[in-house]
């Protein structure tokens, strides 16, 4: 190959823009889906109902043990199969997605709620707080302080994580710059592109959440 | 569901091979791209916690490059960029002559991804320690290397045993990513399956099971490495 | 005030409570100690109900603290505790820490609850520390905002378990102070402590325990003088040696 050519890049730019708003896209959808459904595994792993505590890490151990690409497979194969017609490999990484996302949500919450210190819940008792209150006011403002950190970083993984979905052949920034890149013969460039966009948007990230880090730790 | 299963075609020839083959193809890309991470990455996270400011700062540069690209871009560089960059006589070497090139450069690529989480682990692990442990060391005339040799590496590699699990953890699942570079891993090889018999379950269930088997395998053995270099009173390796 | 009935505890096979029984008087102050695993943190946290026990009855009042139908919150709010490790809220201001416990529980109004909390902290030596956050306090002075936030509650008695022995030496003073004044003024108080001298002078009762059981109740003067048992006396001479 002789000599770099950068206009590929521009020339492109409308179809690689919107495949960066497609991993934005999936990735602010797997975190509402991920965290909600992480939360309520949360409490069920904590739950004095045995069974259902068992269930609920079961579940989550069990997805963690899985590499995101083969759960990814299952669902691209398995969603039609459920609902008896084709679907969209959009749909179905969505929903493999928010199920993944969930297991790992689920530790970070149950995390952040552990690690408040039993002498917290016992001084919010000794006041004369209830149960719920306990949690409202003493538990649950110092475990979200706690875990916040944890949660936005998971969020950067997993906008890094979206680019697995190229193994489906969704359209999200990587597949569409490997389409640029295979059909101008240029994946030097392309490939550098993405790699820096993630490492700028990645990067920044990371720094505002050290910071916000700093300012709101206890 | 209307669906015929056949669950013997997992074990006919050449099907069995092939999950067999890229089972062992997983564990020793995983294997191998550990042995990097651990290497590379004490390094880098010992470099992040010296007092030479030079040495900080390339052991920072290098943990939020590698961290904040996503693994299968970082595999596309190693495979697809990289080899463009380097001078004609090594370009003539990685292009032709090297045997095995995806698998090669899978595990590289792993390896030096990991090798980020890993250093933030180690140095984590010894910024935990609290600072009269290297003064105390110091004070009885240890030099800087024997310091981190002899208290703080071995202090705090035991108290990141359970972040470093979860990293070789993450390691094995990531080495399914080698498929995008024609790897025949595991998952690939399920793929595989499933392209020649139009049957899709099995293979996928049959790659699940190794993989959980090999992760709950892993668990239960770093639980024992856990406890077994444990220091009696210290918080950190505490359960 | 708070009377204590045969209580017994287990976690699992191991007995920590054996048997004991305690009557404190309204106005009345009484010093727990005992070597260190001897049950007396248990025991006291068993009065508030922060500790279930399996045998025996604790009174608070008329309200029997271990019955079931107990509306142990209510109870909770009529008994202050101060903590080893303080526990104040670390997310919330030292304000917000004595103020919120008054208007969610006590139904106070912000305005009524913020001018008690002011005059609670100008009690406590602490006036100008109200927009801090905890961890800006002192160990001293986060303890003395731990007192003010139980007293705040306007509580008919105070439980303190351990409340100096997280203090570095040059604290113990400021936080014994506010609580012999507050003995001064009539608070029934259960402390459990190894200030010997903070028990001299304003205790009326000295209870000792060892491994779970209470080994000797005495007045103040006679406990001091010729503790009847071995073991408190081992126990005092350990500890009044230097």
């Amino acid at each position: 190959m002789s000599g770099f050519d950068w206009n590929v890049i521009l020339n492109n730019r409308g179809l690689l823009l919107q495949g960066l708003a497609v991993s934005f896209q999936l990735t602010l959808v797997a975190i509402a889906g991920g965290m909600a459904l992480g939360t309520v595994l949360a409490m069920c792993r904590l739950s004095r109902f045995r069974p259902l505590a068992i269930a609920a890490g079961s579940y989550v151990n069990f997805l963690r043990s899985l590499p995101l690409i083969l759960v990814i497979f299952w669902f691209y194969i398995l969603t039609p199969q459920i609902v008896g017609h084709p679907i969209d490999a959009y749909s179905s990484v969505l929903i493999a997605f928010t199920l993944f996302e969930a297991a790992y949500y689920c530790e970070i919450i149950r995390a952040g709620i552990a690690s408040v210190k039993a002498g917290q819940v016992n001084a919010g008792l000794a006041l004369g707080f209830g149960q719920f209150h306990v949690m409202r006011y003493v538990v649950l403002p110092q475990a979200f302080r706690n875990m916040l950190p944890v949660l936005l970083t998971q969020a950067i993984i997993m906008f890094q994580d979206t680019s697995i979905v190229y193994v489906v052949g969704v359209r999200d920034f990587l597949t569409a710059a490997d389409v640029v890149a295979n059909s101008n013969n240029r994946p030097v460039e392309l490939y550098s592109v993405v790699a820096v966009t993630f490492l700028v948007i990645c990067f920044t990230a990371s720094r505002l959440v050290g910071r916000l880090q700093r300012k709101y730790a206890l | 569901m209307n669906y015929s299963w056949d669950w013997g075609l997992l074990f006919r020839s050449p099907h069995i091979g092939w999950i067999a083959q890229g089972f062992v193809t997983t564990i020793e890309m995983a294997v191998l791209a550990w042995c990097i991470a651990m290497t590379l990455g004490s390094l880098i996270g010992t470099l992040r916690t010296l007092d030479n400011p030079i040495a900080k700062r390339i052991g920072t540069l290098y943990v939020e490059i590698f961290r904040n690209v996503p693994l299968l871009a970082q595999l596309f560089l190693w495979y697809y960029v990289i080899p463009e960059l380097l001078p004609a006589s090594a370009q003539k070497f990685v292009k032709r002559d090297m045997a095995d090139p995806q698998f090669w450069t899978s595990v590289v690529g792993l390896g030096c991804y990991t090798a980020a989480r890993v250093a933030e682990q180690v140095r984590s692990g010894i910024q935990s320690i609290p600072r009269g442990q290297r003064s105390a060391a110091l004070a009885m005339g240890f030099s800087t290397a024997q310091v981190y040799r002899y208290v703080l590496l071995p202090i705090g590699f035991r108290t990141v045993i359970p972040s470093l699990t979860n990293d070789f953890l993450g390691v094995f699942k990531n080495s399914s990513l080698a498929l995008t570079l024609g790897v025949m891993e595991l998952t690939a090889a399920a793929r595989q399956i499933e392209e020649y018999t139009f049957h899709s379950f099995e293979p996928f269930a049959a790659a699940t099971v190794l993989y959980s088997c090999v992760t709950l395998l892993v668990i239960s053995l770093m639980r024992v490495v856990e406890r077994r270099t444990r220091i009696a009173g210290n918080v950190g390796t505490a359960r | 005030m708070i009377e204590v009935t045969g209580v017994s505890k287990w976690y699992q096979q191991f007995q920590v409570l054996k048997d004991c029984s305690l009557t404190i008087k309204s106005g009345e102050v009484i010093v727990i100690c005992g070597p260190s695993g001897s049950g007396k943190s248990t025991l006291i946290k068993c009065m508030n109900g922060l500790e279930p026990f399996q045998q025996g009855e604790i009174k608070v009042g008329d309200v029997s603290v271990g019955a079931k139908g107990t509306d142990l919150p209510k109870l909770r709010s009529r008994i202050g505790m101060v903590f080893q490790n303080f526990e104040l809220f670390p997310h919330m201001t030292v304000r917000k820490n004595i103020t919120l416990p008054q208007v969610k529980i006590l139904g106070r109004s912000k305005d009524e609850s913020d001018a008690r909390t002011i005059k609670l902290l100008e009690r406590m030596g602490l006036p100008s520390q109200a927009d801090k956050f905890p961890a800006q306090l002192s160990g001293g002075q986060q303890q003395r905002v731990a007192i003010a936030r139980a007293l705040a509650m306007d509580p008919v008695a105070m439980l303190f378990d351990e409340p100096t022995s997280a203090l570095d030496p040059e604290m113990i003073n400021e936080v014994l102070d506010v609580m012999v004044a507050l003995a001064q003024d009539g608070m029934t108080m259960a402390v459990v402590t190894h200030e010997m001298g903070f028990a001299r002078r304003v205790a009326n009762r000295v209870v000792f325990m060892d491994q779970g059981s209470i080994v000797e109740d005495a007045p103040k003067e006679a406990f001091f003088g010729t503790p009847r048992s071995e073991r408190a006396q081992l126990f005092l001479s350990k500890i009044l040696q230097h």
